[in-house]
């Protein structure tokens, strides 16, 4: 009896709000995919920059300064950017987008690390360019790392733009906080299934697509050896 | 030809891996640098592609200073093989064959030509392995991928580091003798860096012998198996291919072991007098020689009793090729080398004009050892069909 109550108030509550809840999840996925395309853009390159130059010291640099983001409490980070960049979309995103960067560096890092140096002097002594070199070879064999990286980031992020609603932006989050605010359990509930929902699937679908494009090269780095 | 004056290697670390090397490669010959590990041999060859820059000195190809040379320009006009094959984990065969044909913009059809006519080279069906990975051929038949990658843009010079060194010793000699065969046809110059004497003797025109970052001795393989400079040298060689050395200093030549006078026929002999003629001197093959002396074939006896039906047939009809012949002069070491690669009972000697004049059997290797080849030579009973 309780429980037919309980499922029948949840079909109740979500046949009326099903356009609010819509409204929010995109909101949600346009904030989160706009930090990780924008963390990507920048982490990607610069990671392909430090794995082909030995420079010590920027290493350390970027590396450092790319932690300190990542350790700052995210509702720290969002309470500081207010001042700077007031409250709203904007100043989430770019939070969140100092928060995918590190992740995705890391792996591109070590993906572009991660290539066999004999594969990438024959490619020298072939008669590669710097440049054809990292697009035709270096970056094809660190993809699967990459997009691992952006895999991982990508879950994480989703689930912490429902803390963006806090300064204003929206989201699945502003489901969670006025549902804490009217007492209304199917707004807490709801909120944070659909977030969940939400990051399951967009793992799914880069897994997917990651899968499309190193389906080949995958069976070759599990048999390294190329004898 | 390739040209190293007075060049020196020094590394960031301070030591000095190559001291003063002087070196001519000639075109259209493979030479073959070998020596112990460390040496200086795959530095001396990364020289040539720029890969590494001299600390001084100089490098020529046809007499140009490859200093001056747009580096990646250079690269797309020599071909590079290297020992862990190198072949991209994440392109298709042809992909892989078609690296410089399209760094240098060729056109789609021409590359694609280009690449089955590779795979065909080295028997490798195009329709089957186009369209593979690396990964799903053998080790053999990616080191025939490497091998076909670095010719595909045609050079006029193709680098080898330790190319075969990785795989097993059938595969390795299965390359080693399609380089030989595609080598006779292409006369590239090719560089070839190995450790293996055996390879170095088999594949070299010339070997190009190294220690400690310096040159102990240049030459080809018959004078250095002959005249080794020092006893580094001879220690490299090895005891087995110093056979005769307590003797005679000198290793017996094949002139001084062959058969004179070994049982031939003229090509328009028939097939019963074939017969009659093996009789008599008691071998079971004859060596078919025409009237200017020139080495047509072969016929074993089994051919010909085979066909001897056919009446009007001569032993020109029945006689198979002679695949293998050695020149007078030869080292014995290096005849029987190529008898026992190619399990042959018997190998002709041929002067330079091609004129034929002995024969190796197992039975004249056998008396020889033994010492007692001086006067009766009765190795030739002794022939077994080739
Ligand atoms: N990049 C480098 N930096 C410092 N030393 C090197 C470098 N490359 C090679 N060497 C050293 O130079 C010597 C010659 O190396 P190499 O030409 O590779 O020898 P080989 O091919 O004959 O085995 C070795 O002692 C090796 O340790
Ligand atoms: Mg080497």
């Amino acid at each position: 009896m309780l429980r037919s109550d309980w499922l029948a108030n949840y079909a109740d509550f979500w046949r009326d709000r099903y356009a609010d809840i819509g409204t929010a999840a995109l909101e949600h996925l346009t904030i989160s995919a706009t930090a990780i395309a924008l963390g990507s853009l920048v982490a990607i390159p610069l990671g392909m920059l430090l794995a082909s130059n030995r420079i010590r010291w920027l290493h350390t640099l970027v590396f450092t300064i790319a932690n300190i983001f990542q350790t700052v409490p995210s509702l720290a980070l969002l309470a500081i950017l207010i001042p700077l960049l007031g409250i709203g979309v904007k100043p989430a995103i770019f939070a969140l987008f100092l928060y995918a960067i590190l992740p995705i560096l890391r792996n591109t890092y070590a993906g572009f690390s991660s290539v066999d140096p004999a594969l990438v002097e024959s490619a020298k002594g072939m008669g590669y360019g710097t440049v054809q070199r990292l697009l035709a070879i270096q970056f094809p064999l660190a993809f699967p790392y990459i997009m691992s990286g952006i895999r991982m980031t990508t879950v994480y992020i989703i689930s912490w733009t429902t803390l963006a609603s806090l300064i204003g932006a929206g989201g699945l989050g502003q489901l969670i906080v006025s549902g804490m605010g009217v007492n209304k359990e199917e707004l807490i509930v709801t909120g944070a299934l659909a977030a969940i929902v939400l990051a399951l699937v967009a793992d799914r679908l880069l897994g997917a697509l990651e899968k499309r494009f190193t389906r080949k090269a995958r069976t070759v780095t599990r048999e390294t050896s190329y004898v | 030809m390739i040209q190293f004056t007075e060049v020196k290697k020094t590394y960031d670390d301070g030591r000095e891996v190559l001291k003063n090397i002087n070196l001519e490669i000639q075109a259209g010959e493979i030479t073959v640098l070998i020596g112990p590990s460390g040496c200086g041999k795959t530095t001396t060859m990364k020289l040539i592609n720029r890969l590494i820059s001299p600390t001084a000195g100089q490098i020529r190809i046809d007499g140009e200073d490859i200093a001056k040379s747009d580096p990646v320009r250079l690269r797309r006009k020599i071909g590079y093989v290297i020992q862990n094959i190198g072949l991209f984990p994440h392109m298709t065969i042809a992909r892989n064959v078609a690296v410089v044909p399209r760094l240098l913009k060729w056109d789609r059809q021409a590359t694609d030509r280009r690449v089955d006519e590779l795979l065909a080279l080295v028997g490798l069906d195009p329709a089957i392995y186009r369209n593979r990975y690396p990964a799903e051929l053998s080790g053999g038949q990616q080191q025939r991928i490497g091998v076909i990658r670095a010719l595909a843009a045609d050079p006029d010079i193709i680098l080898m580091d330790e190319p075969f060194s990785a795989l097993d010793p059938i595969s390795r000699e299965q390359l080693q003798n399609e380089l030989i065969r595609l080598q006779q046809e292409l006369r590239k110059t090719i560089v070839f860096v190995t450790h293996d004497m055996d390879e170095a003797i088999k594949l070299g025109d010339t070997i190009v012998l190294m220690r400690d970052g310096a040159i102990v001795q240049t030459g080809k393989p018959e004078q250095i198996l002959r005249h080794p400079a020092n006893d580094f040298v001879k220690s490299f060689i090895g005891k087995k291919r110093m056979a005769g050395e307590q003797t005679a200093e000198e290793l017996p030549t094949v002139d001084e072991v062959m058969v004179e006078h070994p049982a031939t026929a003229s090509p328009t002999r028939g097939l019963a007098e074939a017969v009659k003629m093996m009789e008599k001197r008691r071998v079971d093959s004859l060596l078919i020689v025409d009237k200017n002396n020139r080495l047509q074939g072969t016929v074993s006896i089994y051919r010909v009793l085979d066909q001897f039906g056919e009446e009007s047939k001569t032993v020109a009809d029945v006689m198979k090729p002679v695949e293998h012949v050695v020149q007078t002069g030869t080292s014995l070491s290096v005849a029987l080398q190529l008898m026992s690669e190619h399990q042959l009972s018997n190998l002709a000697v041929v002067r330079e004009d091609g004129q034929f004049v002995g024969l190796i059997t197992r039975g004249t290797v056998v008396s020889h050892m033994a010492g007692m080849y001086a006067s009766d030579r009765t190795g030739e009973s002794n022939h077994v069909a080739v």
